[in-house]
């Protein structure tokens, strides 16, 4: 049982402020990361990992600081983003290597032991230059696994997955949540983030700007006005029906069709086809014009 | 020294195409050294084949090649995160990747430098140079692991001074000779052999006593910069 804790950390490249102040305390089990693109997820990461000085603050893993600190390796496994690795070694090669490397009393069957828990062991004695993206991200798991540490930090480990290794690799994040050790892994997708982790850390901007259980995140990204762009047989007609329904706080009527302002998302998208059904109205399109991540994560943030 | 990250550091220098740049140099020095030797007396062609292109070009070369490939080329594509998430301390990192880069240098350099010696003025010379080579071998694979660590352009900054300091101001500015590599494997070699084949510019004690002060000042700046590597942030 380990607990990595962050205590005001800043970071900053001359005038770009990459983090800002951020404090959070991570224990065992899941923690998703979760941020837009350019966030300072990374940057986050690589300090947390021992391999970024804070520009103010600290990073402390059970009260050792990471920076300049190889010791802390013994408890802390790192997945870069970057899917950088030693293309001219097998699989086995690789994972046995880092057994080594880390002076364990068995390497062998700690190696063994990892490449089994994520699945390679069919493919160990390939070179990794011959591997797909997913499995050299399998392997480089196993790589980090292998002296089982407390810590896993993995940064965007669902990047090039098909969609079965996404499942198992998910599977495998929270089994060793549950299994008592502290992992944390990053990502831009909140589906990703919900269907794994137990708590979330949203970070926008270099800030943190949301933090807790992925349920009460979701509701705040739920419970918000949507806007949906509608177009049906009678455009008008329908918005007159919409505006009777308390889950619309407003309707505008354009060329282009209809531009709907949902106040719950859930009601609103259950409303809609009884209304027309009711109405004999024809719904052609319905298409969410605000869901991407960015507007997400703008909202989150001003609230 | 730690065998996991030698066997690494060699298995990775041997893979890459980049070593085969390796061998047409020496082929080349000991190619000339055979052309002058069947036309010319030792004495003539000596100082500019042994020294102008073993010591000067070969030796340096080889050493930039390989210097720069066991650690600089794992910080280019990010593979020495692997090697640093371990609880290995760092001294043991540099030391590991500069016994297998001095070992390569040495055999590549002092090889050559054996066989072109000893054609020229019999196995005396040629085990003076080849002894002259490992010690060079040693004291550039250290600048140019620091180097590698320092730079994001070690092969770049690294040719600059073979060409720069070592080859032109070298000759031309006699003050800058202690401060070069390449003057010291001379020194060495002539004063092993004994002969007046080789000219050599720096004293021996400043020879012997720059070449560890090279050593140990590139191993000690490797390290404290290992230290405080900084993966840096992508903005992706």
């Amino acid at each position: 049982m380990s607990t990595l804790d962050l205590r005001g950390v800043s970071r900053w490249y001359g005038n770009v402020v990459a983090v800002n102040d951020i404090t959070v305390s991570l224990g065992p089990g899941v923690t998703g990361l979760l941020g837009p693109n350019g966030a300072g997820k990374t940057t986050l990461l690589h300090m947390m990992a021992g391999f970024l000085a804070p520009s103010r603050g600290e990073v402390v893993l059970d009260g050792q600081p990471t920076w300049r600190n190889p010791e802390i390796y013994r408890h802390l496994g790192l997945v870069s983003e970057r899917e950088a690795a030693h293309g001219f070694l097998t699989g086995w090669e690789f994972v046995y290597a880092s057994a080594k490397l880390h002076g364990l009393s068995d390497p062998r069957a700690a190696a063994r032991k990892a490449i089994e828990l994520v699945e390679m062991a069919p493919a160990q004695d390939r070179k990794l230059s011959t591997y797909s993206k997913g499995m050299r991200q399998r392997i480089r798991v196993a790589a980090a696994l292998v002296h089982e540490p407390s810590v896993l930090l993995l940064d965007e480990p669902f990047n090039g997955m098909d969609p079965r290794q996404r499942m198992h690799m998910m599977a495998l994040l929270h089994d060793l949540g549950a299994a008592g050790r502290t992992v944390l892994f990053s990502s831009h997708i909140l589906e990703e983030v919900e269907q794994v982790s137990g708590t979330v850390q949203v970070i926008v901007a270099g800030r943190l700007a949301a933090s807790g259980d992925y349920r009460t995140i979701r509701r705040l990204m739920t419970h918000r006005p949507h806007v949906f762009a509608v177009r049906s047989s009678d455009d008008r007609k329908l918005a007159v029906s919409l505006m009777g329904s308390p889950s619309v706080a407003g309707v505008s009527l354009d060329a282009t069709g209809l531009t709907v302002h949902a106040s719950d998302y859930g009601t609103f998208t259950r409303e809609l086809p009884r209304i027309a059904l009711a109405e004999r109205i024809r719904v052609r399109q319905l298409v969410p014009s605000d869901e991407s991540l960015e507007s997400v994560f703008s909202y989150l943030v001003s609230a | 020294m730690n065998s996991t990250i030698a066997w690494i550091t060699a298995r990775g220098l041997f893979g890459r195409r980049r070593f085969l740049l390796l061998f047409p140099l020496p082929l080349i020095f000991i190619g000339i050294t055979a052309l002058a030797a069947s036309i010319d007396t030792a004495d003539e062609f000596a100082t500019p084949v042994l020294v102008g292109i073993g010591v000067a070009v070969v030796l340096p070369l080889v050493a930039l090649i390989v210097g720069t490939g066991v650690l600089g080329s794992e910080i280019d594509d990010g593979t020495i995160v692997h090697i640093l998430t371990k609880p290995v301390p760092r001294w043991k990192i540099v030391l590991s990747k500069m016994v297998v880069a001095s070992a390569v240098t040495a055999f590549v350099a002092g090889g050559s430098a054996f066989v072109a010696g000893w054609m020229t003025d019999g196995p005396k010379l040629g085990l003076a140079l080849a002894a002259a080579m490992v010690i060079g071998a040693i004291a550039y694979c250290s600048l140019f692991l620091a180097l590698s660590v320092v730079s994001r352009r070690p092969v770049l900054i690294g040719l600059l001074y073979i060409a720069i300091w070592e080859g032109l101001l070298s000759n031309v500015v006699s003050g800058t000779r202690v401060l070069s590599v390449q003057q010291y494997v001379v020194t060495l070699a002539q004063k092993l052999a004994g002969t007046d084949l080789l000219m050599s510019t720096v004293k021996l004690p400043a020879a012997i006593i720059m070449t560890v002060v090279v050593t140990l000042g590139g191993l000690y700046l490797a390290i404290t910069r290992l230290r405080s590597f900084s993966v840096a942030g992508e903005t992706s």
